[in-house]
């Protein structure tokens, strides 16, 4: 039988890989991005897992508005990346070092 | 092993394995692809904890929508990924210790006994239960205000987003439709005033002048 334990487990790990691949990829912008999509996956998984074991919806809820503002963090980050690419020719974190006022 | 056991091993099983091959893929596109497929993986998952809806939103919404705008991204860019692989191997060390040990404690945490979180039992719900329904009841009531603000911040990001990456070229001609709407009669026309002559019939020639 499949506890809540492990649901919380396997988004455990989900999150981890998440944060070791920030960890990894610092000259690679959209793969950053990518890593921050999967931990939010744990997280929405968590929620998810909790909703169905507490036989309660807002759980699910909270899940719809994470996916709302994921979608719209992504969209927002992926056109700053565009940008980006366009002035640097570089997507490395690296480069982003100089102000302008 | 119920076979709801076994589904939740193998979707569990593709989930990881894709979720690594996201952050360690040589090539973007490749990673962008295994990201897919965890999400499609999770939402089994998520389908077997009865969450229909929001399993269906999740390959609809995500995969179809924001992992397309990822490939499109990707795809654009041109990416020198020999440049980008510098180092890459560097803080593999400490990153994959501080991953381990947050596994490990959450694995010690979760999986003991202190919760009782192996005692809750999982819901049974009768055959015509509708997931999306019940849903739905709960958003357009008590979350109808929160429903509200997140489609501001959906209309935020689209205008967010429009205007970050549009680009004013300057050597495109077009029309400025300011100026069309700024435009008075008199800066098109000029009014002459002029005396008025009296001609002779012999000068019927000059009759195409406009005054």
């Amino acid at each position: 039988m499949i506890s809540l334990s492990h649901y919380l487990i396997l988004a455990a790990i989900l999150f981890a890989i998440g944060m070791v691949g920030i960890f990894l990829n610092r000259k690679n912008l959209i793969v950053l991005l990518m890593a921050i999509e999967l931990m939010l996956l744990a997280v929405n998984i968590n929620f998810v897992a909790f909703s169905h074991y507490l036989n309660d919806l807002s759980g699910q809820l909270f899940v719809f508005f994470i996916l709302v503002v994921a979608a719209a963090e992504s969209g927002i980050g992926l056109a700053i990346l565009v940008v980006l690419f366009r002035n640097l020719s570089s997507i490395d974190v690296e480069d982003l070092d100089s102000l302008k006022g | 092993m119920e076979f709801k056991t076994l589904l939740f091993y193998i979707f569990s099983a593709v989930t990881i394995f894709a979720a690594l091959r996201v952050i360690t893929a040589r090539n973007p596109v490749h990673a962008v692809l295994f990201l897919v497929l965890a999400f499609f993986n999770v939402s089994g998952l998520w389908m077997l904890l009865q969450a229909e809806f929001l399993a269906l939103a999740l390959v609809m919404v995500y995969v179809g929508a924001v992992m397309v705008l990822f490939l499109f991204v990707v795809m654009m860019l041109d990416i020198n990924i020999e440049r980008v692989r510098q180092g890459f191997w560097n803080n593999l060390p400490l990153g994959a210790l501080v991953g381990l040990l947050m596994v490990g404690e959450m694995a010690v945490v979760l999986s003991g006994r202190y919760f009782g979180l192996a005692s809750l039992p999982p819901r049974n719900l009768p055959a015509d239960y509708s997931n999306t329904k019940e849903l739905a009841r709960v958003l357009y009531t008590d979350y109808a205000y929160p429903f509200e603000i997140a489609s501001v911040i959906l209309l935020v990001a689209i205008i967010v987003a429009v205007t970050l990456t549009l680009r004013r070229r300057k050597d495109t001609r077009g029309m400025r439709p300011v100026d069309q709407i700024a435009v008075k009669a008199r800066d098109r026309m000029r009014i002459v005033k002029m005396a008025a002559e009296v001609e002779p019939p012999v000068a019927a020639a000059k009759e195409g002048e406009q005054p």
